[in-house]
């Protein structure tokens, strides 16, 4: 098993920017996501997955739902605004540079 | 987003609270749920699988208070810390009343200072430019601060090159002739640009124009704004109407403004020209100067150019003018100069004393927050943040202070209308701008700036000592940090100082109220109790003769003296108890003369004044009623003249001779001293003449009763108008309210009154403090204590324990008071009267009070000490 890695800070809000492009997702749902799509090398603490729902909903970046599971349950689904999608795509070329940079030191070196 | 309807969205969120918090409980529980479902697909027995879904999800209290955070207001967070607060300090009413009461006092002592610091020295003077004004004096070997002559006046207003202009100014009584009577008024007299030099516009009518102060032009006045109110109802018809002063027509020009005061004339209510004392004599001094000092030109320039004019005019008028100077001095100096010291140094005192009590109550929030450590750390384990935590304690100092401010300035505002009512009137008068006190503008920032020093003071408290290592410790009640006894030998000091200051306060409070009481009852040479007083003042013109004068003081006392309840009457031309004054030169017929001056006090007195007063005769006779020009004329003197010209002579059966003249008068009686000075002032040599003798038209009269004499009061001012409706009648008072209300009465009391609440608010916090820190040093022992009582010891033996830590402080603080006291009385022995500066009652029974309020203090924090179960003491560890 790969070992797992902290998050860089700041960028939980990206990631689950990023995941709710494809589809509108519950809470569990994203968690369940970003530990997939990241084949398990990073992991949140996942109730903090809660308050940076809250801040992106005041932010009005995400949109909430309350709709019923496959399974029949009620679960709050989030969905991405289009003010959303320009602020990921805000984060993602800053995220971009940032990385760029970063390597390019490290090559460098 | 925009920040509004970010912020709309957070008041949804407000609103509908309730369904915020379902929503985020089902939504986390839903993830709770899903997460241990996977783990039981994974083959997890049940309880495992809740716990590892747990685990996953972290600390859902923390996340749901971050998820609130977020979505939250500020306030909401300060409204739940503001009613956590709250809650604390009701669970500890005495300790909220204790911090809350010093902060009160702190405050308010402050701010009532500082109100009237404010008045009198920041307040801008209501003239323009009012730092470029300056008074003149002639300054006499005498002393700086002497009239000038009208002709030195007009010169110095001419020959000068510094100022814009010139003027004078004189305080003046004059009496005031009404429809139903004369009665005195006051006011002053000026010359004609006087108004125009300080930039003072009358708010109705006109100034004074120029030349109306000249000989023959028509009388013209100007009304202050209280006169115009009281006399004519405000009302604006009143120019061009005639007031009688002085039995003269003058005719109203206008008013001055409501908030014009020139305090050096103060109380004044009528300004009139100087026309009627223009004269050519240099020697008739009668008029200060004020001037505008032209731009451009420095304080000292000005005074250099004056004085070389004085200098030349003495050297012009030697007869008249030799050694007379010019002296000149800022108008601010000569109105507030006296009182600028005092309040100074009253600021600075309530300031220390401030200072102390915020440290104090500082004091007693560490106590506090020492003995809520274990709250704290559970707390923190709990997930509260540090932030979180010091800002609740942020706001249980803010709760305290911001109380403390609103009860401080409340008791600031009825302080300082208190302290100005006790104020006696004739000295509020000299003080106008103190009229302008009261809880304005800069007050309250004052009050804001010192609520929020405080404020700081007390946050930074306990944050400091709220660090994250401590709040571990709490849990396990480990070892002390090194702050707590830093904090220790700090309080201690604190205390020690505390106690001093609070000794030397309280045995000056002692010794300056035992001198108030012996003033109050200083031998006077007369009995103050049963006699009323009542000044007469009649017109010169209508009692010409020594005969009609004479007529009217017989009409009065036989009149007063039929009145019910009356035992006699008398009548002195200056009542006993006043500055002294009013005094001749005279010559010993038969002693040598060495060209030695000697002067004495006279008064004019009736034959009736003595008995009436109840004064002592020591040798030969009073005077009789007939004895008058017809017969030859006479002196008593008092004990103090006899001792002092007639060492080992018999006075009485000698003669005297008065001022220049040849005329002898005998000597026919000495009486006991009657104190015609202050109470505190050493009795000074007098003579007293008959009144019939040399008749006056001005002066007071004394009756003696047997009943209450406050009541007679009202029936002796209605006998004078009977008389004569023309006649003034003021100053009815009584003899006891003569000596309460004087200016050494009123000095010694309200010294002792200040020291007095100086020293009580000082020894509150010597006490208060020693509490905190006998306290805080208890807590910190517990264990100690606990071990001690473990291995045996007794619970007496815990209480000396404390005791002794206690009465080591207060101990040093006593002892160092009585060394600061016995220097800082020596200081103060001018204040003193009666009692001596090293008095030992009064050390040994402040000392007294003093230890038991410490032994007070202290024997709580021990009580708790004692009351400490050992077991559960150690258990704690």
């Amino acid at each position: 098993m790969p070992k797992k890695s902290e998050l860089l800070p700041g960028t939980l809000d990206m990631l689950i920017l990023k995941t709710l492009t494809r589809a509108p997702l519950h809470g569990y749902g994203i968690a369940q996501s970003i530990k997939r799509l990241s084949e398990d090398v990073l992991t949140v603490e996942e109730g903090s997955l809660y308050p940076a729902l809250q801040r992106l909903l005041l932010q009005g970046w995400v949109k909430a739902e309350w709709k019923k599971t496959e399974t029949n349950r009620r679960a709050r689904y989030y969905t991405l605004t289009p003010e959303g999608r320009k602020q990921l795509g805000e984060e993602l070329s800053q995220f971009e540079v940032m990385i760029a940079a970063i390597g390019r030191v490290l090559q460098d070196a | 987003m925009s920040l509004a309807s970010r912020k709309l969205r957070k008041l949804m969120v407000l609103v509908r609270r309730e369904q915020f918090n379902r929503e985020l409980e089902e939504e986390m529980s839903f993830h709770r749920e899903e997460a241990e479902k996977e783990f039981l697909a994974d083959g997890m027995k049940a309880e495992d699988a809740r716990h590892a879904a747990n685990r996953r999800f972290g600390n859902d209290a923390q996340l749901r208070d971050q998820a609130h955070e977020t979505v939250g207001f500020w306030f909401e967070g300060a409204l739940q810390d503001f009613r956590f607060a709250l809650r604390q300090l009701r669970k500890n009413p005495g300790f909220a009343a204790t911090a809350i009461l010093i902060l009160t006092l702190g405050i308010g002592a402050s701010v009532a200072i500082f109100g009237f610091v404010d008045a009198a020295l920041i307040k801008p003077l209501p003239y323009k430019n009012p730092n470029r004004l300056v008074v003149l004096f002639e300054s006499i070997p005498l002393g700086p601060r002497f009239h000038l002559s009208y002709p030195d006046y007009v010169d110095w207003k001419r020959e000068n090159k510094v100022f814009q202009s010139l003027d004078v100014y004189a305080p003046y009584g004059f009496m005031r002739s009404t429809s139903t009577g004369t009665e005195q008024a006051v006011g002053a007299r000026v010359s004609d640009g006087f108004f125009r030099t300080l930039g003072v516009v009358p708010v109705l009518g006109r100034d004074f124009r120029q030349g109306e102060d000249q000989k023959n032009s028509p009388r013209a006045v100007l009304l202050s704004y209280s006169a115009w109110l009281r006399h004519y109802g405000g009302r604006k018809d009143i120019l061009g109407q005639t007031v009688i002063l002085d039995g003269k027509p003058n005719t109203i020009i206008g008013v001055l403004p409501r908030d014009f005061h020139f305090a050096p004339a103060e109380p004044a209510d009528y300004w009139t020209t100087l026309q009627d004392f223009i004269s050519d004599c240099r020697g008739c001094h009668g008029f200060f100067g004020v001037a505008r000092l032209k731009d451009g030109i420095s304080f000292n320039a000005a005074f250099a150019n004056i004085k070389g004019i004085a200098d030349q005019l003495a050297r012009q008028y030697p007869d008249s003018n030799r050694d007379q100077k010019a002296f000149m001095l800022p108008m601010s100096e000569v109105i507030v100069g006296d009182i600028r010291p005092v309040l100074l140094v009253l600021l600075s005192g309530v300031a220390l004393l401030l200072l102390i009590a915020t440290v104090n109550v500082a004091s007693l929030l560490l106590v506090r927050s020492e003995s809520r450590r274990r709250e704290i750390a559970v707390r923190g384990a709990l997930g509260a943040s540090r932030m979180r935590l010091i800002r609740q304690f942020v706001t249980e100092g803010l709760v305290l202070v911001a109380t403390g401010s609103v009860l401080g300035l409340t008791a600031a505002y009825w302080g300082m209308h208190l302290f100005a009512h006790y104020i006696p009137k004739d000295m509020m008068a000299t003080m106008p701008y103190l009229q302008g006190l009261g809880l304005n503008a800069r007050v309250l920032l004052f009050a804001f700036a010192i609520s929020a020093m405080a404020a700081v003071l007390f946050s930074l408290t306990p944050a400091l000592q709220l660090s994250w290592a401590e709040m571990r410790e709490g849990l396990t009640e480990g070892g002390r940090g090194h702050a707590s006894t830093m904090w220790r030998r700090f309080g201690s000091n604190l205390v020690v100082i505390e106690l001093t200051t609070a000794m030397v306060l309280l045995v000056g409070a002692g010794l300056l109220g035992q001198s108030f009481y012996r003033l109050l009852h200083v031998d006077i040479g007369l009995q103050s109790d049963h006699l009323a007083m009542l000044t007469v003042g009649a017109q010169p013109n209508t009692y010409q003769k020594d005969e009609q004068r004479i007529a009217l003081e017989r009409q009065m006392i036989s009149r007063i003296s039929a009145l019910p309840g009356v035992k006699s009457a008398g009548l002195s031309t200056t009542l006993p108890i006043g500055d002294g004054d009013g005094t001749t030169g005279f010559q010993i017929v038969g002693h040598p003369s060495h060209g030695e001056h000697m002067e004495v006090a006279i008064r004019k007195v009736s034959s009736g004044y003595f008995s009436t007063l109840q004064a002592q005769l020591l040798r030969g006779r009073y005077f009789a009623e007939d004895e008058d020009k017809s017969k030859p004329e006479v002196v008593i003197i008092n004990e103090a003249m006899a001792t002092q010209y007639f060492r080992g002579e018999n006075p009485v059966g000698m003669a005297i001779s008065l001022g220049d003249g040849d005329q002898h008068v005998e000597i026919v009686g000495v009486v006991k001293d009657l104190q015609e000075g202050q109470l505190d002032a050493a009795s000074r040599s007098a003579m007293y003449v008959p009144y019939n003798q040399g008749p006056a038209t001005f002066f007071s009269l004394v009756v003696r009763t047997s009943q209450d004499e406050r009541s007679i009061l009202p029936a002796l001012t209605s006998i004078i108008h009977q008389i004569d409706p023309t006649i003034a009648a003021f100053g009815a008072a009584t003899m006891q309210e003569r000596i309460h209300d004087s200016p050494s009465a009123y000095l010694h009391r309200s010294a002792a009154w200040l020291t007095g609440g100086f020293a009580a608010l000082a020894l509150l916090l010597g006490v208060v403090g020693l509490y905190g820190v006998i306290a805080y040093s208890v807590s910190q022992r517990t264990r100690e204590i606990g071990v001690r009582m473990a291995l045996g010891a007794q619970r007496g033996s815990v209480y000396r324990l404390v005791m002794w830590e206690a009465g080591r402080l207060t101990v040093i603080g006593i002892g160092g008071g009585v060394v600061v006291s016995l220097a800082v009385t020596m200081l103060m022995r001018k204040l003193l009267f009666g009692v001596r500066a090293w008095d030992a009652p009064t050390l040994i029974g402040v000392s007294v009070v003093l230890a038991v309020a410490a032994l007070l203090a202290s024997y709580l924090p021990a009580r708790r000490a004692a009351a400490v179960n050992p077991v559960e003491a150690l258990r704690a560890e």
